[in-house]
């Protein structure tokens, strides 16, 4: 019998909790990709087209292949047959077009496209002899620059899973033409590029029996999986894809990248074990935020009313696949306005494909529009956040539906009390300290609250030991803490007797994470099969002698402490293992999977489904020296149900950090002459530093939703990143006075 | 993309003649382990760590010397492991973030950095850790704007700044 001299401490949804991996993780035991051991190890290097388009004439592998150590060197004149089709080489978030393929034919479509894969017995060796080879091309033109791809900007025919209609309201040329108080104003976004800590690696370890065990750096192992059975024709219990630690994703480990391709190229053609990893500079060779132009029109009548939305936006996408986000339906969506519009067009360059990168589309588009949104209040006369006060939504304003919550007034005061908006001067160039200008600004954030199918296993043993499992990644989210948490809650126990797995193709099927659906899903599937166990366990209880429990059913009983509690006569109890000794059973498995019903496919029909957020920042300017800190940031955001407090929390700061990122630093700048990314280094391509961050203050607001997703969970992963960089930008206006709408705000377009 | 410059059709090509690479002994101590190694020149002392010695706590993240992620201590001193050849590490002791603490016995800035949440992907962690022990153990930095400015060398992409400088706070004991 358990002990019932204390309550145990309840935890479960809600319940900060300190990461359930972070031993692994601050001991060094946690294994990335790279980090697998495997027997008779090769190191495949990569070489890189020199060129940006053109053809590859041929090798000249002498001095390559005479450094001792090397086995092979891989091109598309000796690697392994492939599929022919373009779906074959397709995945569960590839835009539309012909993909990538790595070493296919001797076409050079970008610039750093890797031609070649030199593999040795040592890393060393391979590295060296990759700088000894040659590739000799043919060159064709090339066009690097957005501003030229622009003028051939088009509306992709083909859209991509997930790509959202813009809808039009009432007469929006007209209604701005005809308005008192206008904004029109272009904005810019550079090209970005995701530099997770982690370098994306695969490390392919070749069975005796010709199974491959593919350790990759992937934020959807059972995307690999699948993508590798059908590009190279391997049956799938053939493959196993795991990636149980994953060093940031931030959406470049959505696709399989080429690291995963090459290195799986290589261990079958020499049935070894192959790790390939790609250097920092290969980083800049695959997906990033595309490059973005942004034209808003904004107009109000006399007192500040919305009267007129034009919102245009064009952003890069490569020669091969037409990479689309949705970019200006948010700045439809957000605001009561009676009449809208938009448009949205890709413009083709010689890079690789863009692609989705934290809050694809939202942060380029929300962010740019929440710019256009500060001038306007200011045109108008009114104080930023009064003016969106002002034109609050209570529907999304583009569809007409009602969100299921939308907590984003309670945003706005919370966020806005903390960060002590009341009684900001109006005026800019009104707070100034010594040598720096101080301004204060925020924005609103939004993100839309996604579902997805997602499968998940309970298995309780006899020692009393929880496990749940799910195919999901775990990129730094906190999934594995929020399984735990999920699972905690639903069979009542303590969270140190629960362990979590993940990131293993060969677990329950989920989709990639990303989009910030993780933690809503995978939650409901875990939540779910822990709810499928404990009807199991009430059976089996039936067992025990006596029959305490008699026929009640899982609504009569409470779960707690690992055991079935009578609720009407509470000294009537079974613990899980006793029920399971009884019906001598050694372990109980449930598997559930959690996708949106008929019923629930409806009610999305019928429902706008979004998380918000209110973004508060202060900057301090040398108007000198041109150089901006952002000293204060609060954001405050209504997600919906929060899982884990404390991790969830950090998600929120990741996103915020990144903002600023975006606002001040980050920026991969092209060579239009040689068609190349020129900084392609975390020395050259700046992310924030520890210097760079100082205060973030993150603010969760209620938002009971029954309706959005199963626990009432929204996701956290995206909405932090959305308009951080609009305060931020914003701010620098209330310093200094001046409009940049170039992002991001370098200290030279400051001094300028 | 730096091969890529010399791969150009009218590059005469390489004139350096490949020859076998000389292995030389090293005498290192790794986590108070003496080690009698023979590693070949270029090997940096990020790789031996990783690739010859399996101690891959110590990561790879520019190999450059731009991100901090390979952060060890060597005789006590933090540095980044991928700018040091291991062969001219003879008779040094290098301390990696498996010599600080293991799981049932953490190191204090190991136990903070759980409790303060001051990771997510927990790729940077190691270096951010070792890089702590460093800066804790110059003891030039006694405010929390000393320490972010004093741990700028290590990025954290997942943006756990303000986290990673409340838990070393707490471990230093300082106030503000």
């Amino acid at each position: 019998m358990p002990d019932t001299r204390h309550e145990p401490i309840r935890a479960g949804i809600g319940t900060p909790l300190s990461r359930v991996d972070g031993v692994a993780k601050v001991t060094g035991e946690a294994r990335y990709a790279a980090e697998r051991p495997a027997a008779g190890l090769l190191h495949g290097v990569a070489v890189l087209a020199p060129i940006a388009r053109g053809r590859i004439i041929g090798f000249d592998e002498t001095a390559a292949r005479a450094v001792p150590g090397v086995v092979e060197i891989l091109t598309h004149e000796n690697r392994p047959g492939t599929a022919w089709r373009d779906r074959n080489f397709s995945d569960e978030t590839a835009p539309p077009g012909h993909p990538f393929r790595a070493l296919d034919d001797a076409t050079i479509h970008f610039a750093g496209q890797p031609v070649a894969v030199v593999v040795a017995t040592t890393f060393e060796a391979a590295r060296f002899a990759a700088s000894l080879l040659r590739v000799r091309c043919e060159e064709e033109p090339h066009e690097m620059d957005f501003n030229t791809a622009r003028v051939e900007a088009y509306d992709p025919p083909k859209k991509r899973s997930g790509h959202q209609a813009i809808k039009a309201r009432g007469d929006a040329a007209e209604a701005w033409e005809a308005a008192p108080f206008k904004v029109d104003a272009e904005f810019h976004l550079a090209t970005e590029h995701h530099n997770p800590m982690e370098m994306h690696a695969t490390t392919v370890i070749h069975g005796q029996d010709g199974s491959l065990t593919v350790h990759d750096k992937t934020q959807g192992a059972p995307n690999v999986q699948s993508y590798l059975c059908s590009v190279f024709g391997l049956s799938s219990d053939k493959v196993r894809v795991v990636s149980e630690y994953v060093g940031g994703g931030f959406g470049s480990g959505l696709r399989p990248q080429w690291q995963v391709q090459v290195a799986v190229m290589a261990a079958l053609k020499l049935e070894r074990s192959v790790r390939v990893v790609m250097t920092r500079q290969q980083m800049f060779t695959h997906v990033h935020r595309p490059e973005a132009w942004q034209r808003v029109r904004l107009a109000t009548d006399d007192v500040g009313q919305l009267r007129a939305i034009r919102n245009e936006a064009v952003t890069a996408t490569s020669r091969f696949e037409d990479n689309q986000e949705n970019v200006v339906n948010w700045g439809l969506m957000a605001y009561a306005c009676p009449n809208a519009d938009g448009d949205y067009k890709v413009a083709q360059r010689d890079t690789y494909t863009s692609g989705d990168m934290r809050a694809p589309g939202a942060a380029t588009g929300m962010t740019l529009f929440e710019m256009a949104m500060d001038e306007m209040a200011e045109t108008a006369g009114l104080d930023p956040l009064a003016f969106r006060l002002l034109n609050y939504s209570k529907v999304d304003a583009m569809s007409g539906l009602p969100y299921t919550s939308k907590a984003l007034r309670e945003a706005y005061r919370a966020g806005a009390e903390a960060f002590g908006w009341e009684g900001r001067p109006f005026a800019p160039r009104s707070m100034k300290d010594g040598h720096d200008l101080v301004g204060q600004g925020m924005a609103t954030g939004m993100w839309e609250a996604g579902f997805q199918k997602t499968s998940a296993r309970a298995r309780l043993t006899s020692d009393g030991r929880l496990e749940v499992a799910s195919a999901t990644a775990d990129i730094g989210t906190g999934t594995y803490t929020t399984m735990v948490l999920v699972a905690a809650d639903a069979l009542g126990m303590d969270p140190a007797r629960i362990t979590a797995k993940l990131g293993d193709s060969n677990l329950p099927k989920a989709p990639v994470e990303g989009g910030s659906t993780a933690a809503a899903s995978v939650g409901a599937a875990v939540d779910l099969a822990c709810r499928a166990l404990a009807k199991q366990l009430l059976k089996a209880a039936r067992k025990v002698e006596g029959d305490p429990l008699g026929r009640a059913g899982l609504d009569d009983v409470e779960l707690r402490d690992g055991c079935i509690v009578l609720k009407e006569d509470r000294s009537k109890s079974v613990g899980f293992t006793q029920a399971m000794q009884a019906a001598g059973l050694d372990e109980v498995v449930a598997e559930e999977t959690a996708g949106p019903s008929l019923g629930g496919s409806v009610s999305q029909m019928r429902t706008s489904r979004a998380t918000h957020s209110a973004v508060f920042a202060e900057v301090r300017v040398d108007e000198e020296l041109g150089v901006v800190r952002v000293t204060r940031v609060v954001n405050a955001v209504a997600a919906g149900r929060i899982i884990n407090p404390k991790t969830a929390r950090s998600q929120i700061l990741g996103g915020v950090v990144m903002g600023i990122g975006m606002a001040l630093h980050e920026e991969t700048f092209a060579d239009l002459r040689l068609g190349r990314w020129m900084n392609h280094n975390l020395a050259e391509y700046h992310v924030p530093a520890h210097a760079d961050v100082a205060d973030i203050e993150v603010i969760f607001v209620d938002e009971v939703d029954p309706v959005v997703t199963p626990l009432g969970v929204k996701g956290l992963g995206e909405i932090g990143i959305v308009s951080t960089a609009a305060a931020v930008a914003n701010a620098i206006w209330h310093a200094t006075g001046q409009r940049h709408r170039s992002l991001p705000i370098t200290i030279d377009k400051l001094i300028a | 993309m730096s091969q890529a410059t010399r791969s150009m059709a009218d590059d005469p090509g390489p004139t350096v003649a490949a020859r076998p690479i000389a292995q030389l002994p090293l005498a290192i101590t790794v986590n108070g382990v003496e080690r009698r190694l023979s590693v070949e020149p270029w090997v940096t002392l990020l790789d031996l760590l990783r690739d010859h010695l399996d101690l891959s706590g110590t990561k790879k993240g520019c190999d450059h010397g731009q991100c901090g992620a390979c952060t060890v201590l060597i005789d006590g001193q933090r540095i980044n492991a991928c700018l040091k050849l291991a062969i001219t590490l003879d008779g040094a002791e290098v301390t990696t973030i498996e010599g600080l603490g293991r799981p049932d016995a953490l190191h204090p800035l190991q136990a903070a950095f759980i409790e303060h949440d001051a990771f997510q992907c927990g790729y940077c962690t190691p270096g951010q850790i070792c890089s702590a022990v460093g800066l804790l153990a110059e003891g030039h930095a006694t405010t929390r704007e000393e320490v972010r400015e004093m741990m700028s060398g290590n990025l954290c992409r997942c943006g756990a700044y303000t986290n990673i400088a409340d838990a070393i706070l707490d471990v230093m004991g300082g106030d503000e």
